[in-house]
Parts: structure tokens; C-alpha cells; sequence
């Protein structure tokens, strides 16, 4: 018999041919779902995967790495306006615009990382939070940027294809989503990766191995802001229209609680968090249309939650469940998911 | 001048008004096992932070074969071939104890960014490397006997199969020099004696040197073939063990006066 073991299977991305079946089925269903919902829909699945991206840089850093970012905005705000700057003041095509104002934002990310090396915990909140602050301030200040009044995306062409339609712009983020994804996935399963995690669960035992705590902290830092620049990039034209107020602080903490709720150190809870959070922030901005109860909570929203007469309805959602998920799983969504693979296994004892 | 494998010199550290260690100097012959012993709170594990590069020392040197590392980083101090082990567990909890000891390999691998994101099957750059060091690292799980925890997570791991994961790790370096903090403490006999076969056979078959803070007096003088004691950061004898066990004022820090 031949005991030799299989070392690729560790680290393999399908572990059987059932996995390879599902991965396919998954990714023609994605490929083909456009042509059976209506166009609102191709919206949300784009302004959800774009979502998907950044959860999935910011989980780099949260979760794989141990440090902590609040200004994450700034990044997305990085990517947005740089994208559609280099496309308007320099003519740089939509597919090369992209990648440099993300490399332009993973610059800043490699900047924000130096500080970060000596701060932990809430002050490596703050640091990062003032950062998230400045940069829309900085850019609704400057003329080149369209200060206050924003900037329209212009037209997306990739060669002889125009990009008009949330349809015809849905495969291209599908497609960069999907590959981003593999990327990431793959590098937390090698030597970068498992540098990453070492340095969150014992810094001191990993520097004593070899691992550059300096060159990894800020790397992880650097890529972490330029997923979230590639998908601030496409955000600018999921809109089609951008300005300095979309960056918010909020929009930070929600990308925060994505990473949280999804599971921290887990690909696939990036994913889900992405998923239901924006689902939710889709779905609860229109409460009315909530079968049965919308009424009544259009009506509690408005009068004992809200100082400003705003139904916010969507963020007490959020705070419950983010409360909910850090009594009863720790682990987030992806935690829910590993009991219940765990109960199938076993069942029915 | 000729320097030997490794040399400490005239080490000195102090934290605010406590002179942590005074004037510590010894060298180590290579396949050494040098053994440092000496009451709590003696400064060993400081001595252990000053050779590794956690801590840096207000004076003295610290030569390992041809490099002053006194000043070195300590991930550059493990790439030129000195690892160690912690006196209170340092492992990476979310990892099984593959992953764990894999990460001892992190040196000897050339994975970078670009080259880890595109590992697409086993025949890619990355693939080929992973699969090759694993086959290094279940090497070291064969020899320390810790195939039953292969792919379970360290975390939850009884303290003994803890300690021999962290000595896996540090095997994993391929050191020339290797620094075991207290690697029995919180055994049980048995356990005691597989650990000195296994330093016994580190020293032989693998013919790297140890550098061993250890409590247990009959451990240290089985196996070291010199012994260095200090106390309250400052040498009391240096020598073979028979000639430390002999000593009136490490018989005094021991055991007391009358000793």
C-alpha cells in the first residue's frame, strides 16, 4: 500500500469532483442569471459584489493579519476618483485607469500601514478613522477633483464593446470579483499568507522565525487598499455619478461589519457578510414595501429611533444582528455555516 | 582575532533601575549542548530575548559565526540560522500543527505576492514549493512523533504535544543554533524522558547546537556538556557539569545557606 500522502491536497482548491460540479454550476448560474431577472436586480448583484471585494481586502487585514481599519472609505474614494480621473484629464482607458488608481490607493494603504506598525488596537482605529476622514475632506477641496459638486463617470468602453447597461457592466465585475477572489484565496493558502496569520496569532513567534513583521504588516495593508480601490474604481460607474459625501465614515464602519458579521480569517464569510448586509441596506431603505410589517415599522423608525424624522430602520437591523452574532457566534456567519456542516455530518445522532 | 561558533560578550541590559543582566560572557563550540541554569527571575529568558533580537542590549556583543547580531532584527537573526523555542507557549492557535511547523519553513521559501496568488495546480511555482516543503515538514512530524495531531488545530492541544510542536517548528528552520526555553517545564516523567532523546538525537543526528534553559538539575546534567549559572544577571560559575554541581554559591542559590 502506498502510504505516501498527497501535500497538494492541502492546500488544493477542489478537494473532490463534487466541489469542481458546484464550482461550475455556481459560476454559470452568476454568468447566467441577467438573463432572468430585470434590471434592478443586475444592479444590486453589482453593487453587492462590488461590496464582496473590499469585505474580502478588508478581511485580509482584520481578520487574516489582526490589525484593525476604520477608514476603508478613503480607499473606495481612492479608487472611485482616481479611476474616473485618469479617464477623463489623462484618456487612460476604463481597464488600465482601474488598476492604477488602485495601485495608487494600495500606495496610501503602504503609507497608512508604517504608523500602524507601532499602534494596536483603538489607536490604530483612530489613526485609520482619521485617515478615512481627510481624504474626502482633502478631495472636496480640490478643483481637479469637482470639489463639492462631484464628478460624472463617463462613457465605459473596453475596446470595441460600450459598457452602458448594469447588464453589460455586471459581467465585467462578475469576472473581476470571481478573480480577485481565487487571487486572495490562494495567497492566504501559501507562504504570504501564512505569514499573515502568524503575525496575528503570536507577532513575537513569527518574527523569531523569519517573517518581517515590518515588510508583512504594511503589504497587508497595501493589498487590503487595492481591493478596495479596484472596487471603489467600479463603484464609480455603478453610480455613474460621484461625490465626496458617498465616502462616509458609515460606509467604513458598514465594510467593518461586513468583515464581522461574515466571520473574521474566513473568504466565505466576506462573502456572506457582504451579501446580507447589502441585501438588507437595499431592502430595509424601502421598509414600506416589507409585507405586513412595513407600516408599523415605517412608524416606529420614524418616531422613537430617529432625531431627524429619517426612517434609519436598516441600522438598528445592523446593530441588532451584529449584537446577536457577537453573543451567540464569534465567528460570524461562516461560524453558523461550520455547525451546521458538522450537524449533517453527524446526523442523525 | 579568531571567533569561536558563538561567543556572548560582556552582555548587559537593564529595564529602568533593575540591571536585568551584568556582564554575561561565555562561548559555545559548535554540536554543543550549553546549558544555562539559575534561580527565577536570574535573567535567563532575558539572555534568550538578547540572542534572538527581541531585546536590545546596552552593552556587550553577541557574535554568531561571523556576524555581530546584537543589532539584528529577529527575523534576520533566524535567517542566518538560529531559532528558538518559548518558555511560555508562542503558537500560531488557528493553524493545525502542519501549518504551524510549515511556518518554521517561512525562510527557506521563495513564495512572494505575485507567485502565491497564481497557484493554479501543482505543477505552478507555488504548488511545486508547498508540496516540497510539506514533504520536509511531515519529516519532522514523523520524527517527533506527532502524526495523530497532524491536521488538528494547535490551540486546544494538551501543553506537552504544544511544547513538541514548538520544537518542531524551530527544527523546521534548519538552525545551526537552536534556543530551548525551558522545554520540560510542566512535563510528566515520561514525557521528560522522550524530550532528552529527542534533544540527544538533535544534538547527533542533526548536529545543531543547544543553547537549554531548564529547572530540572538532573536533566541539565545528563545531557549538557557545559553549564553556565547565573544569578540576579550575574555569573556565578561557568563549567562541566560536575564542576557547576559542585559550586558553593550555586548550591547556596539553590538550596539556601546551609546547603
Amino acid at each position: 500500500m502506498d502510504m505516501k500522502r498527497d501535500y497538494y491536497e492541502d492546500v488544493e482548491l477542489f478537494s473532490s469532483p463534487v466541489v469542481v460540479f458546484w464550482f461550475i454550476v455556481l459560476i454559470g448560474s452568476l454568468y447566467l442569471f441577467p438573463m432572468f431577472v430585470d434590471n434592478y436586480y443586475v444592479y444590486v448583484a453589482n453593487y453587492i459584489a462590488i461590496n464582496i471585494i473590499v469585505a474580502a481586502g478588508l478581511n485580509l487585514l482584520v481578520g487574516f493579519t489582526g490589525q484593525i481599519s476604520l477608514g476603508h472609505a478613503g480607499f473606495f474614494a481612492i479608487g472611485a476618483y482616481g479611476t474616473v480621473i485618469l479617464m477623463i484629464k489623462a484618456g487612460f482607458p476604463f481597464l488600465l485607469a482601474l488598476p492604477c488608481a488602485a495601485l495608487v490607493a494600495a500606495g496610501f494603504g503602504f503609507l497608512l500601514g508604517l504608523p500602524a506598525l507601532r499602534l494596536e488596537g483603538p489607536y490604530l482605529a483612530i489613526a485609520t478613522l482619521g485617515f478615512g476622514l481627510t481624504i474626502t475632506q482633502i478631495i472636496g477641496r480640490v478643483e481637479l477633483f469637482g470639489g463639492r459638486d462631484g464628478l460624472h463617470a463617463p462613457d465605459l468602453t473596453i475596446g470595441p464593446w460600450v459598457l452602458d447597461t448594469d447588464k453589460e457592466f455586471y459581467f465585467l465585475v462578475i469576472t473581476l470579483t470571481i478573480f480577485l477572489l481565487l487571487f486572495m484565496r490562494n495567497l492566504i493558502k501559501t507562504r504570504v499568507g501564512r505569514a499573515f496569520i502568524a503575525i496575528r496569532d503570536a507577532d513575537i513567534a513569527a518574527e523569531t522565525m523569519g517573517v518581517n513583521i515590518v515588510f508583512y504588516k504594511t503589504l497587508a495593508f497595501a493589498i487590503s487598499a487595492f481591493y478596495a480601490g479596484i472596487a471603489g474604481g467600479m463603484y464609480a460607474f455603478v453610480l455613474k455619478f460621484i461625490e465626496p459625501e458617498i465616502f462616509t465614515l458609515l460606509m467604513s464602519i458598514l465594510f467593518l461589519a461586513m468583515v464581522v458579521v461574515g466571520g473574521l480569517g474566513s473568504m466565505l464569510g466576506s462573502v456572506a457578510g457582504a451579501v446580507l448586509l447589502c441585501w438588507l441596506d437595499l431592502k430595509l431603505r424601502n421598509i414600506l414595501d416589507i409585507p405586513y410589517l412595513g407600516e408599523w415599522l415605517k412608524d416606529l423608525s420614524e418616531n422613537w429611533f430617529s432625531i431627524t424624522g429619517v426612517s434609519n430602520i436598516q441600522y438598528i437591523v445592523f446593530g441588532s444582528i451584529m449584537i446577536a452574532i457577537m453573543l451567540f457566534e464569534p465567528l460570524g456567519l461562516y461560524g453558523i455555516w461550520i455547525r451546521m456542516k458538522k450537524y449533517w455530518r453527524t446526523w442523525p445522532f | 582575532m579568531e571567533f569561536s561558533f558563538f561567543q556572548v560578550d560582556n552582555l548587559s541590559i537593564s529595564f529602568g533601575g533593575i540591571k536585568a543582566l551584568q556582564d554575561i560572557s561565555f562561548t559555545m563550540n559548535k554540536g554543543e549542548i550549553f546549558s544555562v541554569i539559575g534561580p527565577n527571575g536570574a535573567g535567563k529568558t532575558t539572555l534568550f530575548n538578547c540572542i534572538s533580537g527581541l531585546y536590545k542590549p546596552d552593552q556587550g556583543n553577541i557574535r554568531f559565526k561571523d556576524n555581530s547580531i546584537e543589532k539584528m532584527t529577529p527575523d534576520k537573526i533566524a535567517r542566518i540560522g538560529i531559532a528558538r523555542t518559548f518558555q511560555n507557549i508562542e503558537l500560531f492557535d488557528h493553524m493545525n500543527t502542519m501549518e504551524n511547523i510549515m511556518l518554521g519553513r517561512h525562510i527557506h521559501m521563495k513564495t512572494g505576492l505575485f507567485k502565491g496568488m497564481f497557484l493554479w495546480g501543482k505543477s505552478s511555482f507555488s504548488g511545486k514549493e508547498e508540496i516540497q516543503h510539506r514533504e520536509k515538514v511531515e519529516s519532522i512530524i514523523d520524527l517527533l512523533e506527532l502524526q495523530n495531531v497532524r491536521d488538528k488545530f494547535v490551540g486546544a492541544l494538551p501543553y506537552g504535544t504544544q511544547k513538541l510542536i514548538e520544537l518542531g517548528r524551530a527544527l523546521a528552520l534548519e538552525p545551526e543554533l537552536l534556543l530551548l526555553d525551558e522545554p520540560c517545564a510542566g512535563m510528566n516523567t515520561e514525557e521528560k524522558q522522550d524530550m532528552i532523546f529527542w534533544i540527544k538525537d538533535i544534538q547527533d543526528d542533526l548536529g545543531i547546537s543547544i543553547l537549554l534553559i531548564e529547572h530540572d538539575m538532573k536533566m541539565v546534567m545528563d545531557i549538557s556538556d557545559r553549564v553556565l549559572a547565573i544569578n540576579f544577571g550575574k555569573p556565578v560559575t561557568l563549567g562541566t557539569p560536575d564542576q557547576v554541581q559542585q559550586n558553593k554559591e550555586v548550591l547556596k542559590a539553590y538550596i539556601g545557606e546551609d546547603g
